[in-house]
């Protein structure tokens, strides 16, 4: 028997009045993944996110963290919200001392280790930190928690390049000592190559790609070749989205054999083009596992 | 101890990059039986990277039977990777010769040749991993 994931949503929805944000929402993220939640603004991430943390009930559905319900895993789990929920006018140590008294499971030492590593004054404002510190207290109150899942929305919106890489490299050291599971949502899909290992893509409310980053990856081609073969060839594979123009096509397909017609070429796609791709096609349906695809 | 890089968006899979790393330094002699090679951590606190990925490249690294992991102490480099002799360099170059004066009769340019090398490579590689 594995393990029970350290997420998994089955049947999830959810309706401001009558609007559906999230609708038959089933996914899963495996424990000890660092997974990533893309989609366009207004796709349902921050709802599905909320749900996941017990922020919102569902209209449907229900949310199981490691395996028992959202309710019963509270203290399991640490949630960094987009707007970053620190009080400005709070010092750093007064931020910790208020999680102290909140957490029960809270490691202050480790806390305390991580600010001064980060070189972040305790005596310091929050309201007169960079947004990257900001960031970076955010995250040590969040991990401080000593949580099994990690949940952030947006941790990397309003950083500067430096700043992100350095928010990240710490959220990356985290998992490394303590194993704990990461789901983070971003719209920058360039910079979770790398980073996250587990894929959920949102789209117009419902979950059109759910998994493994590498097996999604490996599963896909971009094949360039002549416009007039091209019907031919998409009738055979599953083709995500087609471009090209005169007599030349390009076809980004999920299949990973080499083309048997040589007058095609295949070259591989990056995580990017492979996620753009199935954004611009919301009808593509939801993915097949990836790893059932690849088997072929 | 060797050095990681990324080129992120190169659409090779992170953890092959590393494995190729790892490779390319044995061939090289950077990395010789007995290195130990970077903890996770260790290559977390250098490179933005997953330490999930790491694990994952140091398995298959594993699995070719080139390093072993040693519990509490780390990963060591098992063996290095045999250098081809100079009699097989010699033998497969002429072949290359030979195929790029065909190329040549049969018409194709120095940018065609380099396409068709490059795609020949990498569906190959392809077939292997996958």
């Amino acid at each position: 028997m594995t393990a029970p994931a350290a997420l998994e949503a089955t049947g999830l929805g959810r309706r401001y009045r009558r609007t559906w944000a999230l609708r038959d929402c089933s996914v899963a993220v495996p424990s000890g993944r660092v997974a990533a939640l893309v989609g366009p603004n207004g796709a349902g991430k921050t709802t599905l996110l909320h749900l996941a943390v017990g922020m919102l009930a569902p209209t449907t559905g229900e949310v199981r963290i490691f395996g028992r319900p959202v309710r019963e895993s509270m203290e399991r789990i640490a949630f960094l919200a987009q707007s970053k929920p620190l009080y400005a006018g709070f010092r750093v140590a007064e931020m910790l001392r208020f999680g102290r008294e909140l957490n029960p499971r809270w490691d202050d030492a480790a806390a305390r280790r991580r600010l001064a590593e980060l070189g972040i004054p305790l005596e310091r404002r929050v309201g007169g930190l960079s947004g990257g510190q900001r960031t970076q207290v955010a995250l040590t109150v969040a991990l401080a928690k000593r949580p099994d899942l990690l949940v952030l929305d947006e941790p990397l919106a309003d950083l500067d390049p430096l700043a992100r890489d350095d928010v990240m490299r710490g959220l990356m050291a985290a998992v490394a000592e303590t194993g704990l599971t990461v789901l983070l949502s971003s719209h920058v899909v360039s910079e979770l190559e790398g980073v996250c290992d587990w894929l959920v893509v949102v789209n117009g409310g419902r979950v059109q790609v759910s998994g493994d980053i590498d097996e999604l990856v490996a599963g896909h081609r971009l094949l360039t070749g002549p416009a007039e073969t091209a019907d031919a060839l998409a009738a055979r594979l599953p083709v995500i989205s087609r471009g090209g123009a005169g007599r030349q096509a390009t076809l980004l397909v999920r299949d990973a054999t080499p083309p048997l017609d040589p007058r095609w070429t295949a070259r591989p796609v990056n995580l990017e083009e492979t996620v753009l791709a199935y954004l611009r096609a919301p009808d593509q349906a939801t993915l097949p596992r990836p790893s059932l695809a690849s088997a072929r | 101890m060797i050095e990681f890089h990324l080129d992120r968006g190169s659409g090779v899979a992170t953890y092959l990059q590393l494995v190729h790393q790892v490779r390319h330094a044995l061939r090289l002699g950077a990395l010789r039986p007995g290195d130990r090679l970077p903890t996770a951590k260790e290559v977390v606190a250098q490179l933005t990277i997953n330490p999930n990925t790491v694990l994952k490249a140091y398995r298959e690294l594993e699995r070719e039977d080139l390093v072993v992991g040693r519990p509490g102490l780390g990963t060591f480099v098992e063996r290095s990777l045999g250098e081809t002799s100079m009699s097989d360099r010699v033998r497969l170059r002429a072949e290359l010769v030979q195929w790029v004066r065909n190329g040549r009769q049969a018409g194709l340019g120095q940018e065609d040749m380099q396409a068709l090398i490059a795609t020949v490579l990498g569906d190959t590689f392809r077939e292997e991993i996958a």
